[in-house]
């Protein structure tokens, strides 16, 4: 039984202080004679800090409903909340180093940023359809701003127009198909809604209504063929929110595609750890497909990148495309491997967009040509890209190979081969374009002299990423077994 | 001491590896500390080396039998997928542990003239050697696959920095290759995993030894069609390492443009990666698809014999001269391996232990002629042995041992090779045999080129081979000779465990 409002506040602290911690920014803003002084990122950094260990400690034994049904507060809430607040509290550093949003009023920036933060708590953790899309609604329109945030760069503009028309489009597609399905079964909780549609139901509204659904969340976790915004968006951006869309939102899209399709689309199966389609939809198949072309456009497009930023777009259009190998499988075990990933994903990639941030800074460019010789002008900087990228690739020791054994691993399990057969090929092309990175970096002679004087932050900060990059390819038991468990209360 | 002697696979694994990053730490522009700490981090395996040398029991054979493996080191790494640090030697892989750290060690001396970024290059080859080595311990096949990855990324480097004028092209051919292959294997070690069960725990297993025991497999596994395929994979992975044709077409590109030291590794031992890959893993665990796909193997033996001779005689650099005859000379291990009889398959596993010094050889001596005149024409020099006769003499020894005089390993190796094969395939080893000639003939019409003749004028001044070269080169020269007159210590190594790899195969059906 889900408990009521009054008493769902003890649950809630995480939001809570996240919530606090944007008002006071705002009065920070209205107050503060400086608006460039640091106060506001540390403030949003506090915040951010208290939501992530409040969201760690939270009990969250099985799933309890919260807030008459809205949300819920089970382990794998909790898990999509600590990854998205560490990212957040990444992109925050990244944010304070970037000489691109140096002379922007700060505390409006963050406000934006923990908006999508609480965003991002809340679409983890929604069961009910209306407040699956007034989350996704809280991610989005922050977002927006964010990209268009540096208000004299055209493309900066230019990216936050596209996003809005794409994105605004994407979920009233999306609300669409909630309607639908509202209509079918007659509630918007997708418990309900679940165990409606497996008494049975007209096949073709489902299969719509899926389609549909299928979009507003594609395009947030920007899948083929909803990633059109994604390059653009990408590149106008400030580097920080960059960094930011490409893991936060991506992470919080997945939480909810998951949870979405395995509560409304498929139910527990007989078989230990595994999932039955509950309709006679066969979303598995079809998001197979989008699975590899998602992979195999994201890295073909990206081989013949020559910016920097937008290179390490379609590269996270085609880690998505892995990742939606673990979807496709109704298996624990994929399920599982996609939560490892996006842990790996969170280091290497907001890594390599570190460093690029560190590069721009230097150059006021994200241009591949401005990271020639970088191996001599900044070794330290150098080597953890090559880290970061190695692990993108997936080759040991680093923690993206890891990840990727146990995507491969759940699809080779279910014997379905074709896929991993894809999934390998565009492994070996994505070090196609990866490694012009490092060629760039390790075997030209620098283009542009003069040493690229890298700050003992943004030092200390690069070895925090580096490190697990590392550390999760030679151990990573640990994180695994938290997965494990997170997917697992999902099945009760 | 009993630390050194139960941990001694790991730490002649590692030791390189902390080697290495010993030499991170050493602030810049200390040149020479850091080639010593790297000549001192790849010479301390070599007594390792000989502790195992002495200590092994050359009567137990090892292959698919977990107890007869020595030295083993057995810990979980990864309880929750089965994941092991599983460390052991047996015949197959000792003379390769051997021949890395001799050819490392070599390596790390013949680099002592690299000025450039000296600390990233030898930190680069230490962790090259880590990988060589864990490859050639590793029995978990996780644990075989990680090392087996890990050296890609110095090879790379390695190759794109310190490379010559088409390094980047070079390097990322040989990279996007060698992944190639490495991401089919890891597909059918995935496969593998999930369709055998330890019969100790009843889970899943990485542990190769039990994948070569058919009572682990579940049904699908035991189908042929779906035993071809795998094999087939696992093949195509080695196959480009070896490299067999049609997929040797990286290693002229990466040996040309490799600095000396790492063409040395290169073709020392990278290559015989792929030979001791089959011999550990492709024929023990699947030997009824190995005993279907002799023939085919045999005749891309052939024409790698065959193919890779004419290739080197058609070539005008010296280096991809000698780079092709590696290709030529590995396609006599295929051969011997693929007859399935203990002469062929112990004449193979010699070829590659003496093939790596035989080329280790061929490459150092490139080097030296190429830093002294910087090119490496064969028709651009003439009568260098007047002016050179040290050099010439070193030359002359290593072209002949390559060529398969007696007297040199080189002539043993291939003589097994085709004792062991001819009764098997008759016409594919006559065609073979005709490689011999051709490998002789383009051996010696280079030395009559470079070496005799009017000389070149403009080579008149040319510097005699140093004392630091001759260091490299005497101890492989005199080991060929050796080896090529009394090759027991090292046959007696891997005897047991060849002859038992032969049954293994033939065993089944």
């Amino acid at each position: 039984m889900p408990l009521g409002n009054l008493e769902s506040l003890r649950y809630f602290l995480p939001e809570l202080a996240i919530t606090t911690t944007i008002l006071l920014l705002i009065v920070v803003h209205v107050v503060g004679k400086n608006r460039r002084s640091p106060a506001a990122a540390l403030l949003a950094l506090v915040g951010t800090g208290t939501a992530l260990l409040f969201a760690w400690m939270t009990p969250a034994g099985e799933g309890m409903g919260l807030f008459e049904g809205m949300v819920v507060l089970d382990g794998f809430a909790v898990f999509f909340k600590v990854l998205t607040a560490l990212a957040t509290a990444i992109v925050i550093f990244m944010s304070i180093d970037c000489l691109e949003l140096a002379d922007r009023t700060q505390a409006e920036y963050y406000v934006f940023l923990l908006s999508v933060l609480l965003g991002m708590f809340l679409l983890s953790s929604a069961t009910d359809i209306v407040m699956v899309y007034l989350a996704l609604e809280l991610v989005s329109i922050p977002s927006y701003l964010l990209a268009g945030y540096l208000k004299g760069k055209a493309s900066s503009t230019e990216a936050s127009m596209k996003y809005v028309v794409y994105g605004a489009t994407a979920s009233g597609v999306m609300i669409y198909g909630f309607s639908l399905l509202y209509g079918m079964t007659g509630s918007t909780q997708i418990s309900e809604i679940g165990r409606v549609l497996t008494m049975g139901t007209v096949p073709l509204p489902a299969l719509l209504a899926a389609v549909m659904v299928t979009v507003g969340f594609g395009y947030k976790i920007a899948a083929v063929p909803f990633h059109m915004w994604s390059p653009d968006v990408y590149e106008g951006a400030p580097t920080p929110v960059t960094a930011f869309l490409s893991v936060g939102p991506k992470a919080a899209g997945f939480a909810i595609l998951v949870r979405f399709f395995y509560t409304v689309f498929a139910s527990p199966g007989d078989a230990d750890g595994m999932w039955k389609l509950s309709s006679s939809v066969d979303w598995p198949f079809l998001f197979a497909v989008m699975s590899a072309v998602t992979m195999t456009v994201g890295n073909l497009i990206a081989i013949n990148q020559r910016n920097v930023k937008r290179l390490l777009a379609y590269s996270s259009i085609a880690h998505a495309g892995y990742m939606l190998m673990g979807f496709v499988m109704l298996s624990t075990a994929g399920l599982k491997a996609i939560l490892f990933y996006l842990v790996v994903y969170l280091f290497m990639n907001l890594g390599a967009f570190y460093v690029v941030v560190l590069v721009e800074n230097g150059s006021r460019s994200e241009d591949i040509s401005h990271f020639s010789g970088l191996g001599r002008r900044a070794p330290l900087a150098a080597v953890s890209m090559a880290v970061f990228l190695f692990a993108l690739t997936g080759i040991p020791p680093f923690s993206g190979f890891i990840g990727k054994v146990y995507l491969f691993a759940e699809v080779i399990h279910q014997g379905v081969y074709w896929l991993v057969l894809v999934a390998g090929i565009n492994s070996v092309i994505s070090l196609y374009y990866y490694a012009r990175i490092l060629k760039v970096m390790f075997l030209e002679d620098p283009t542009h002299t003069g040493e690229l004087s890298v700050a003992f932050v943004p030092k200390v900060m690069l070895a925090i990423l580096v490190v697990p990059t590392l550390l999760l390819g030679i151990y990573w038991e640990p994180v695994i077994r938290i997965a494990e468990s997170s997917v697992r209360i999902l099945t009760n | 001491m009993d630390f050194i002697n139960s941990h001694i696979l790991s730490l002649m694994t590692f030791l390189p590896l902390a080697g290495a990053a010993v030499i991170l730490t050493v602030p810049g522009g200390r040149d020479n500390l850091v080639k010593t700490i790297a000549a001192v981090a790849a010479f301390l395996p070599i007594p390792l080396a000989v502790q195992l040398w002495f200590t092994y029991d050359r009567t137990v054979a090892g292959v698919n039998v977990a107890s007869q493996f020595q030295f083993v080191e057995h810990y979980s790494w990864i309880p929750s997928i089965n994941v092991e640090y599983f460390l052991g030697a047996d015949g197959i892989s000792m003379p390769m542990i051997m021949l890395t750290t001799i050819i490392s060690f070599l390596a790390v001396i013949g680099s002592w003239n690299i000025d450039k970024q000296i600390k990233g290059y030898m930190a680069l080859l230490l962790l090259l050697e880590t990988g060589m080595m864990g490859v050639f311990c590793a029995l978990d096949f996780f644990l075989f696959y990680v090392f087996w990855e890990v050296m890609l990324l110095p090879m790379y480097f390695l190759i794109g920095i310190w490379g010559g004028p088409r390094r980047e092209y070079a390097a990322i051919k040989f990279f996007l290759y060698t992944l190639l292959g490495s991401i089919l294997m890891l597909i059918v070690m995935l496969a593998l995993y999930f369709n055998t069960t330890d019969p100790e725990t009843g889970g899943h297993t990485f542990n190769m030894l039990h994948y070569m025991q058919q009572s682990t497999h579940n049904g699908w596994l035991q189908g042929f069609d779906v035993r071809i395929l795998l094999f087939l994979g696992l093949f195509i992975g080695f196959a480009i390492k070896v490299p067999l044709f049609p997929f040797h077409t990286w290693l002229p590109d990466a040996h040309v443009e490799a600095p000396t030291a790492i063409s040395v590794i290169l073709a020392g031992i990278l290559l015989k990666m792929g030979t001791y890959g089959l011999m550990r893993i492709s024929f023990p665990m699947f030997p009824d698809v190995t005993k279907w796909f002799v023939i085919p193997m045999a005749i891309l033996g052939a024409i790698n014999i065959v193919y890779g001779a004419l290739c080197a005689m058609a070539q005008s650099d010296l280096k991809k001269m000698v780079a092709y005859s590696s290709v030529s000379h590995m396609g006599f291990c295929l051969l011997g391996m693929a007859a399935l009889t203990p002469a062929g398959m112990v004449g193979a596993a010699f070829q590659m232990f003496s093939h790596g010094m035989i080329t280790a050889m061929l490459f150092f001596l490139v080097g030296v002629v190429y830093d002294r005149a910087h090119h490496r024409d064969i028709d651009g020099f003439g009568g260098l042995a007047a002016v050179v006769p040290v050099y010439t003499f070193f030359i002359t020894v290593a072209f002949f041992a390559s060529l398969g005089l007696p007297g040199f390993s080189g002539f043993i190796a291939e003589a097994m090779i085709f004792i062991g094969s001819f009764g098997v395939f008759r016409t594919i080893v006559m065609i073979s045999a005709s490689g011999i000639i051709i490998v002789a003939a383009f051996h010696l019409w280079a030395l009559q080129r470079v070496f005799l003749g009017p000389l070149n004028p403009k080579y008149a001044q040319l510097e005699e081979i140093n004392a630091r070269e001759i260091f490299c080169l005497a101890p492989l020269a005199v080991m060929t000779l050796i080896l090529g007159v009394y090759p027991m210590p090292v046959l007696n190594l891997m005897n047991a465990s060849l002859i038992r790899l032969v049954d293994v195969v033939k065993m089944v059906i």
